[in-house]
């Protein structure tokens, strides 16, 4: 890819404090896809989950394709209140051990529901390639990220891209 | 908005090969890494495995892996290498292995992970796909990249690497 202004920075943050959640709002419709970068930690191990436009209804559903370093498997999580990015490759209490990278395509669109792929890194635990779906036309304008343990960790950092088809 | 996707470098491989293919001298002014790498290996085999390391160390690498072989899909490890597949010698003529590395947060002071996807596809038995979960326990920043083959091997002729740094702003 040559240098261009189709992959653009929208917003990062880096907490200074920990946070239970983090969410990128008022994402504007101008992209064509986006792609969210997470490099984090949690006060324990634990998952991680987006939300969408605050939508905490079933509306949710992943299939993962994961390896853990002795066994590779997939399943599927159907009807969540929110998606799973990442399965064994999910985060550890260390910053900087891992990475989550989700592409959201079409996210701006008011016809068809969203899908996302995501890549889940632990060197420690594992990694997955996950597809997700969200069940609803609406425009994305925000993504919430939650985790299953207490809180992000002060350092934590997440980055959302915006990619234009022209 | 800021240009955010930069190539810092490239590489391709001339006649005769090369042991390696190495970026050095990275800035520190980006936020991530992304190398984009085609490969093929001197290796008499139909794959063989590219091995990343930084700043000239071979210490405090790891990785888990899955790989997808055309029949099964496993997972393995290692405690020693960060690595991925290309295809060798014996493949399929004139076929090179795509790579997608990313590796975020490379100038921070925290261990640096990283994700890397291959693939070696050639129309023939022994072709494979990679997703790697990669760590360097190491808390320096990274100022240089060397890629080669794990087996010691050359890069072949045409093969290529693509540097970019990402900007978060």
């Amino acid at each position: 890819m040559a240098a261009g202004s189709t992959y653009e920075p929208i917003a990062t943050t880096t907490l200074g404090s920990t946070a239970a959640s983090y969410t990128f709002s008022s994402i504007p419709s101008t992209y064509t896809d986006l792609i969210l970068v997470v490099r984090a930690a949690l006060n324990a191990a634990g998952d991680i989950y987006v939300q969408f436009n605050g939508d905490t209804a079933t509306n949710y559903s992943i299939t993962t394709l994961y390896g853990t370093g002795s066994a590779a498997g997939s399943t599927r999580f159907s009807s969540q209140t929110q998606a799973l990015i990442a399965y064994y490759g999910n985060l550890t209490s260390t910053l900087g051990n891992t990475n989550q990278i989700v592409q959201i395509q079409n996210y701006a669109n008011t016809t068809t529901n969203k899908t996302f792929i995501s890549r889940g890194n632990n060197a420690g635990s594992g990694l997955d390639a996950n597809v997700g779906l969200w069940r609803s036309t609406a425009a994305i304008n925000s993504i919430k990220l939650n985790n299953s343990s207490t809180t992000f960790s002060v350092g934590s950092t997440f980055t959302l891209y915006g990619i234009a088809a022209a | 908005m800021a240009n955010t996707f930069e190539l810092i470098a490239s590489s391709t491989v001339g006649a005769g090969g090369a042991s390696s293919i190495d970026f050095t001298s990275i800035p520190s002014t980006y936020t991530d890494l992304a190398i984009y790498l085609s490969a093929r290996q001197s290796r008499s085999e139909v794959v063989s495995n590219t091995r990343i390391e930084f700043n000239g160390s071979s210490a405090n690498l790891s990785c888990r892996y899955l790989q997808g072989t055309g029949s099964a899909a496993v997972s393995s490890s290692s405690a020693s290498y960060l690595f991925a597949a290309s295809p060798a010698n014996t493949a399929t003529a004139n076929t090179f292995g795509n790579s997608y590395i990313y590796i975020p947060n490379y100038a921070g002071s925290t261990n640096k992970s990283v994700s890397w996807d291959a693939v070696t596809e050639t129309n023939a038995t022994g072709a494979e796909a990679y997703l790697v979960a990669g760590l360097w326990s190491n808390t320096a920043a990274i100022t240089s990249i060397k890629l080669s083959s794990l087996s010691s091997d050359n890069f072949m002729q045409y093969s290529t690497a693509y540097l970019y740094g990402v900007k978060n702003a």
